[in-house]
């Protein structure tokens, strides 16, 4: 059996969610939208799903929108957003390392519908500055759209403090949720959120159901056109077994999120500190403490990331890379370059993302065999960089 | 075909033959950093790439006094598909009692891959730096045997086969202020009719663009 250190990628369905899932396959089949006691049923479990949800987030279930993906509810927040409110203004704002369906959803924008989009530069551990975020607001300025926690790097944004500049500006606020919502608070009120996205792949639900929550008074349009479903916002039969699904691993998460944190936050640091301090030549991307209890992200200087993905994969370690040659473009990623690293460390950076299943045994099986992968990589390698000459 | 039909037509881009991953997992001919290794042993050494760009290979040649390549040494900083096709290369070079230089200069990306039993489409573009690194060993080999006439400069290798563009076209849009494939191929017609091309001139924009703009 793999080790799997690739949970920011996705998870595995919890089995308390399966089952909870399993009778609406071909038992509770209805359509929510039809007229007869089969889709009451089905209704009925939407509406007790939608209303959990609303408890965790601190809304009312008229708030929540049910999506196919996170992808899907960040494309819905701001294009829907903006085409609701051109008219008042043709400004938005969102930062480097967002992931790629805040940051192609923007380009879209700017290149189809003429809006103007400022992208804030971050600071060596990937954190908006706030300053730079006030004086980019002008009166133009309708949206800002800023991640919870960075799913390569595992930063935590200051939410709360980027939603009281959004209000005393009287800006709405979107934040891309997907990777925070199963480690980190997630109430809407207490963070001051206008619109937030979530979806169930990243916390031990079904892949393919997302939701949206759109605040009381933000107003958005919908991008998909149809029989009217998800209070006409998100056309389309609606999702109930992963609608179910996704109900009951926000609930799992929510209830154990103290626990699993703490055990999490315990076995990264281990690793963090192991590496850093068990093979030469290698740093943390990334807030140090600011950080999602599962994300650790490490450069390992003369070697190149994909190499390193390919031997740990001969050990049955699964991760992932920020290096060119697991991307689709032949550029190392964006998140790597915007905390500024030079183009040749970038290549040699590696994630590992832990969750429920991983075990202090597993991150010493990595341990194990890490340090003579990367010896030997650096074996092959010509090149022989030291931390001084990336800045380290 | 546009520019995403080219880089995702390839979905099995994971997958590495069985030849790829044992020359990864067992490169031949590798010169270790702790290797002692008598350079003086080489009459043929060249390097090209950077770690900026992703890629970077060394390579050691002995060539004797028929011209034929004795011993191929390399070191490789690169992903998998580019530590495989560095170590088939010297494996080409070397067999059979060892190759003719001027043959070794023919050698080209697609016969590396060809013995490769084939690199994921997407990940073609590795190999293309081998092939450069043995030019340069060669070119070194005969600089330093005074053949200076037969060194082979730089730059005029053909890459869209059909337009017959070459990279030193590359190079020469990219210093005009292309910086985007989009903006190359508006410049120089790179890769319309031979779509072929496209990874190897993305790398080539890149490699120009790192070594003149950064």
């Amino acid at each position: 059996m793999e080790i799997y250190l690739d949970h920011a990628a996705t998870t595995y369905v919890d089995e308390r969610v399966k089952e909870a899932m399993d009778r609406y396959f071909s038992d509770e089949y209805g359509n929510p939208g039809s007229f007869n006691t089969v889709g009451l049923r089905a209704k009925n479990a939407m509406d007790e799903s939608r209303e959990k949800i609303s408890n965790i987030l601190n809304c009312t279930p008229t708030e929540i929108i049910f999506t196919g993906s996170g992808t899907e509810s960040i494309n819905l927040a701001i294009k829907g957003f903006v085409k609701a409110n051109k008219n008042k203004g043709n400004h938005i704002i969102t930062q480097k390392t967002e992931h790629e369906a805040v940051l192609e959803t923007c380009n879209y924008l700017e290149k189809e519908e003429g809006i103007k989009v400022t992208c804030l530069d971050v600071d060596e551990y990937g954190l908006v500055k706030l300053e730079e975020l006030e004086k980019a607001i002008t009166n133009e300025t309708i949206l800002v759209s800023i991640m919870y926690a960075n799913n390569e790097i595992g930063t935590v944004q200051n939410i709360k403090e980027i939603s009281e500049i959004c209000k005393k500006h009287k800006v709405k606020f979107h934040t891309d949720a997907c990777q925070a919502a199963g480690y980190l608070d997630i109430d809407v009120q207490n963070l001051g959120i206008d619109l937030m996205s979530l979806n169930g792949s990243k916390l031990y639900g079904p892949k393919g159901i997302g939701l949206l929550y759109a605040r009381r008074g933000t107003i958005i349009k919908p991008i998909i056109h149809g029989g009217g479903q998800e209070f006409g916002l998100r056309s389309g039969t609606e999702n109930i077994p992963y609608i179910v699904g996704f109900a009951k691993a926000l609930e799992i998460a929510q209830r154990e999120r103290e626990y699993e944190v703490t055990r999490l936050i315990n076995l990264r640091d281990y690793l963090i500190n192991n590496i850093l301090e068990n093979i030469p030549k290698t740093f943390l991307n990334g807030h140090p403490s600011s950080r999602l209890p599962n994300n650790v992200n490490i450069t390992f200087l003369d070697v190149e990331g994909e190499a390193i993905m390919l031997m740990m994969n001969e050990y049955g370690i699964c991760a992932s890379s920020g290096s060119a040659c697991t991307s689709k473009s032949l550029d190392p990623s964006h998140v790597i370059l915007a905390i500024g690293l030079p183009y040749e460390a970038a290549h040699g950076s590696i994630r590992f993302t832990l969750g429920k299943r991983t075990t202090k045994e597993g991150i010493d099986k990595l341990l194990k065999v890490l340090p003579g992968i990367i010896g030997y990589l650096r074996q092959v390698s010509p090149v022989n960089l030291s931390l001084k000459d990336v800045g380290r | 075909m546009n520019m995403a039909d080219v880089k995702s037509q390839d979905n099995r881009s994971w997958f590495y033959t069985d030849t790829v991953k044992d020359h990864f997992f067992n490169p031949r001919n590798l010169v270790k950093k702790d290797d002692e290794i008598e350079v003086k042993d080489f009459n043929g050494i060249g390097s090209v790439g950077s770690p900026s760009c992703g890629d970077q290979m060394s390579v050691w040649l002995k060539i004797n006094e028929n011209e034929t390549i004795k011993e191929c040494r390399w070191r490789c900083f690169g992903c998998a598909s580019a530590i495989a096709s560095t170590s088939m290369l010297s494996v080409i070079v070397t067999e059979n009692g060892g190759m003719k230089i001027d043959d070794a200069m023919n050698i080209k990306p697609q016969d590396i891959n060809k013995r490769l039993d084939g690199l994921p489409t997407r990940k073609f573009h590795c190999s293309v730096l081998g092939d450069k690194a043995l030019m340069a060993a060669i070119n070194d080999y005969f600089r330093r045997t005074g053949q200076n006439d037969r060194i082979i400069v730089e730059g005029a290798k053909i890459v869209d086969k059909i337009l017959k563009i070459t990279d030193k076209d590359i190079e020469e849009a990219v210093l005009d202020g292309a910086d985007t494939f989009e903006k190359v191929q508006q410049k120089t017609k790179v890769g319309i009719k031979d779509k072929t091309c496209i990874p190897e001139v993305e790398q080539l924009i890149r490699f120009y663009k790192e070594k003149y703009f950064r």
